[in-house]
């Protein structure tokens, strides 16, 4: 078997999949499109559209592909997209050292940002006094009234995401801590979330819902609830007995194996890059609350802020 | 059983009349007896996970692993081979079927990215054909987008050209709304999609179809897929899709594909064997080879039907739109996923406007191409052949000028007359949230009470109720329904269906979607009953609400969840609404078309037999239109399960929740699959029964 052989027939494959001509000669970046992720969130879209926004200004070329938030870490691990962003620990951190393992994709840096994704409960719960003691979980096991649901059997109601973001974690910890007085609802997606926030609001009731920070909730105020603290191995799935809260997580970025040798120029600036709780929420927000479009947005901030993103580029350090 | 009847009379002395009742109806008998085992059974069987008569175990459970083993070892481990990646120069190992099915891929998205350029302009068409390097060094390399008054323009004339002035107007509207209203990009890049999908489908679906129609094995094989696919939810398909396909429009496109082709090939081998023999006589009399006996008579004889079939294409293809989206199909339906995320109803309600609009549009385009006549004799001149085509390049002609003359208005900032900007035209969604907001304001402490009695007083119950019976009795009840209809064969058909959801080790979730999809049933039966019997007293009624009918079944299901759930929240009382006001439609539909076709004779034999018309509809026309209405009703729970499944978008615990969550699960393929199956059985079931009671009734009705 001659390597000649292994050569053209690598090259008749190639040609099959309709991959973009042959490049021979490489300058700094191959111009083949770094494929963006974006996901159904405002700030990650917007940061999508920033940091292509960024990379166009590199020259290089960009391509944004709608993908769901899990199954995205197999697909960057598989080429089909590029980068990922916003790598949440206590969401996605499942997902990404999953197909870490499994080889053909790696750690890009982490943002400044600190993460916090946890259940809590809006502002006017602790300002109205209706669960004393409120945000320490203890208090919890004396108000399930308050967070009873028509539907939830007298038991209060602990509204989660979709099952698809935590899996069991959730319902673990409740049943560890607060054993049969609480349920744990999964809602169908974020909306669902907002959707009962605003009911909530509406009545001045308590509701206990999963949320996270930054978000654009900071803005109205939102209590996280504090669990006991959160170890390495301390969940069900690691081993431990599941009494513990969410870890103060990283932000991280991603990206598939090839990027660096592909894009080196590129690749360098995004592992450089790095946005702060501050800077997300102010993307977040020119959506949310100015009503922008999801590109007009990028581009407003990029405009006002060149101070920032212009340092990742520079040369040398 | 009569002796079993006369045995019961003297014994307790049941009242006589009763009695004739019950001998007259041995089938009632055998209903009340299975009510009592059932019950028993209930009352006997104690409620513990280690009673296997209270739930079986879970022999099936091992199934979805190995589904996903056997996708996984072929997709990533069989055959490796040696591929040159030219991007970092280093030869790669990767599995063959990767490597096909990631061709395909391309080649899809190929012609999705050029039909999506004819329309907006771009690139990546002649990428394909240079390469990137050349069309970043020669920025000329751009294809230019159809100016949207060209696309306008085209929309109305051929509304024209199939219809008339009314159509013509209607598509005219439309697409003048969605480029004024700045959603423009989105909905060209949905139309593009819908524009590959449909086609592939047809064409499949035809090819599939004629097969099926010259192969009795064939259509015999094809037939339980079809049945299967048309029922399993949609999510189902989306992992394997993923898994096999990557993720993009391409993907988006082939789920689409799967999705739509089912109801075409039925329509085929339908329309196929409704052309009289006479005329394919006829056609070999002529000496027509095989060949021309298809193209030349049999095809263009079942036209309609094979349109109607297209028109179904279209439809199914648009209801994807949004779901489509999930794995990465770019256009409306994502952005309406992403506004309904933020909770922006307003941006939502304006976004699912624009899918709707273009539902209608396509569905009355393809509607009316379907009942036009082809003219076999007329003899045009040139210019009257391509009456049509000459006008559309003048209007292309005239656009491209408008458009440049823009250049010159339009200096600073967009260009108008070109393309309307995503987001930039005007847009009312702020009056729509507004308007959201006041029906919030105004109504939330009703619908609160409402939602609170509805949960606490029935659905809570309902639910408990379903989870509480023992799966022994739940399969001898249904078996036993099977028997009584439609004797062994039935009692098997549904006893396998029902046996293999409770092999699995998702038996009560299977029990809670039941409780949601038979809730909703009957809701929405008696609403459509009633609805529909009350509409089909009158001519135009009748013509007024099947129109009503057609057009809520042009609007993807994704489309109902905006309200409910910001009327309703996270509950089952918001699944249950979404679920009736989909699933309504068939009922309605199928009651007034069964009404209506209740002969005209027997009307008068009735009035002469001087019926009023209360004891008509009861004694004449409600019998004789049950098994239509029947098939209704069977229509209504496909539809019901299909929207049960998609309110795990709201939040339920069913096995909508677990499809959902398959979709980012390392076992997504085997279990995504499987709960699909379990989906399906469940309406499969129900269909088997139903449609065998429909078929013996017509039948001695002398209706068939």
């Amino acid at each position: 078997m001659s390597s000649k052989f292994i050569k053209t027939l690598g090259a008749l494959v190639t040609g099959l999949m309709l991959v973009f001509g042959a490049s021979t000669v490489r300058a700094a970046d191959s111009s083949a499109p770094i494929v963006i992720p974006t996901h159904n969130w405002s700030s990650q879209v917007v940061m999508a559209y920033v940091i292509g926004g960024i990379f166009e200004s590199m020259g290089n070329n960009v391509e944004y592909v709608s993908a769901d938030t899990q199954a995205v870490y197999e697909s960057i691990r598989q080429g089909d997209v590029t980068i990922s962003h916003e790598v949440w620990q206590s969401t996605f951190g499942a997902s990404f050292y999953a197909a870490m393992a499994k080889g053909g994709i790696i750690d890009a840096g982490t943002h400044a940002a600190k993460t916090l994704e946890e259940v809590g409960v809006p502002q006017w719960v602790i300002d109205e006094n209706l669960c004393p003691g409120l945000p320490n979980w203890e208090a919890l096991k004396n108000c399930k009234d308050v967070f009873a649901t028509p539907d939830s059997g007298g038991k209060g109601r602990i509204l989660e995401g979709p099952q698809s973001w935590h899996g069991q974690e959730y319902p673990d910890r409740v049943e560890a801590l607060l054993g049969d007085d609480y349920v744990v609802k999964f809602a169908g997606g974020a909306d669902a979330l907002w959707a009962e926030l605003a009911a909530a609001k509406k009545e001045g009731r308590g509701t206990i819902i999963f949320n996270w920070t930054p978000n654009f909730t900071d803005a109205d105020g939102f209590v996280f609830i504090e669990w006991p603290p959160y170890y390495l191995g301390c969940r069900k799935q690691d081993g431990g007995d599941s009494k513990c809260g969410s870890p103060i997580g990283w932000l991280k970025k991603a990206a598939n194996y090839k990027f660096p040798k592909t894009h080196p120029a590129a690749y360098t600036m995004f592992s450089r890059l790095s946005f702060n709780a501050g800077q997300i929420g102010q993307m977040a927000a020119l959506v949310d609350i100015d009503g922008m479009t999801h590109e007009d947005a990028a581009k407003k901030w990029l405009a006002d802020n060149e101070d920032v993103w212009k340092p990742f580029i520079g040369k040398g350090m | 059983m009569c002796c079993l009847a006369a045995g019961l009379e003297r014994k307790i002395g049941i009242d006589s009349r009763i009695m004739n009742q019950l001998t007259n109806h041995p089938k009632l008998i055998q209903f009340i007896g299975l009510l009592v085992i059932f019950s028993l059974l209930c009352f006997f069987i104690a409620p513990s996970e280690t009673n296997v008569l209270w739930r079986f175990p879970s022999l099936l459970a091992g199934l979805p692993y190995l589904i996903n083993d056997s996708v996984e070892y072929l997709m990533f481990d069989w055959w490796p081979i040696q591929v040159y990646d030219p991007e970092i120069e280093e030869f790669e190992e990767k599995p063959l079927i990767l490597q096909v099915t990631r061709a395909i891929s391309a080649s899809i998205l190929f012609l999705i990215g050029l039909i999506r350029e004819i329309i907006l302009g771009g690139f990546k068409t002649i990428v394909t054909f240079t390469s990137w390097d050349f069309v970043s060094e020669n920025k000329w390399a751009r294809w230019p987008a159809l100016p949207w008054t060209v696309v306008a323009g085209g929309a109305i004339l051929l509304g024209y050209k199939l219809q008339g002035k009314g159509l013509a107007m209607l598509a005219g509207f439309s697409t003048i709304y969605l480029a004024v209203f700045g959603q423009w990009e989105p909905s060209m890049q949905t139309l593009s999609f819908v524009l590959f999908a449909a086609p592939v489908s047809f064409i499949l679906g035809l090819t599939l179809g004629i097969w099926a129609y010259k192969n009795r094995n064939v259509e015999l094989t094809l037939n339980p897929f079809l049945n299967v696919m048309q029922i399993m939810p949609h999510f189902s398909y989306l992992v394997p899709v993923m898994v096999f396909f990557g993720i993009g429009d391409h993907a988006g496109a082939i789920a689409t594909i799967i999705f739509a082709t089912p109801p075409m090939v039925r329509l085929t081998v339908l329309g196929l064997k409704r052309v009289s023999p006479e005329v394919l006589e006829a056609g070999m009399m002529s000496g027509c080879s095989n060949f021309q006996l298809m193209y030349k008579v049999l095809i263009p004889t079942a036209r309609r039907d094979l349109l109607i079939g297209v028109n179904q294409v279209i439809m199914q293809c648009l209801a994807m739109a949004v779901i489509a989206s999930f794995i990465g199909a770019k256009g409306l339906g994502f952005n309406l996923l992403l506004s309904l995320n933020g909770l922006r109803i307003g941006e939502a309600i304006e976004q699912g406007i624009c899918i709707v609009l273009i539902a209608v549009v396509l569905d009355r385009l393809s509607l009316a191409w379907a009942n036009k006549k082809t003219d076999y004799f007329a003899e045009l001149t040139f210019i009257k052949r391509h009456k049509y085509s000459l006008l559309f390049l003048v209007i292309l002609v005239a656009g491209s000028v408008l458009a440049y003359v823009g250049t010159f208005i339009f200096r600073e900032g967009y260009n108008y007359l070109y393309i309307v900007p995503h987001n930039k035209g005007i847009t009312i969604k702020d009056t729509l949230q507004n308007g959201v907001d006041w029906i919030w304001d105004t109504f939330f402490f009703a619908l609160k009470g409402f939602n609170v009695f509805l949960i606490q007083e029935i659905l809570m119950p309902m639910k408990a109720a379903y989870l509480s019976m023992p799966v022994a009795a739940t399969l001898v009840l249904t078996m036993g329904v099977g028997y009584i209809i439609g004797g062994i064969r039935s009692a098997a058909i549904v006893g396998g269906f029902i046996l293999f959801i409770a092999l699995t080790e998702w038996w009560d979730r299977a029990l809670i979607t039941m409780y949601l999809m038979s809730f909703a049933v009957i809701v929405a039966s008696i609403i459509g009953v009633t609805v529909g019997t009350l509409c089909a007293q009158n001519a135009y009624t009748a013509k007024f609400i099947l129109l009503v009918c057609d057009t809520f079944q042009t609007f993807p299901s994704f489309i109902y969840l905006i309200p409910v759930i910001m009327l309703f929240g996270v509950t089952d009382t918001s699944v249950c609404i979404a679920v009736i006001v989909y699933a309504t439609v068939p009922a309605t539909r199928y009651t007034v078309e069964g009404l209506r076709s209740v002969s005209p004779d027997l009307h008068d034999a009735g009035s002469m037999s001087g019926v009023n018309r209360l004891q008509r509809w009861i004694k004449i026309e409600l019998p004789m239109s049950f098994p239509h209405m029947a098939l209704g009703v069977n229509q209504t729970v496909v539809f019901a399960l299909s929207m049960v499944i998609i309110g795990a978008m709201i939040g339920t615990d069913d096995l909508g929740q677990y499809i959902l969550k398959a979709l980012s699960d390392k076992n997504g393929t085997g279990n995504g699959l499987t709960l699909g199956l379990c989906v399906a059985f469940i309406g499969l079931a129900v269909d088997q029964v139903i449609r065998t009671w429909a078929n013996e009734r017509k039948k001695v009705l002398g209706l068939a």
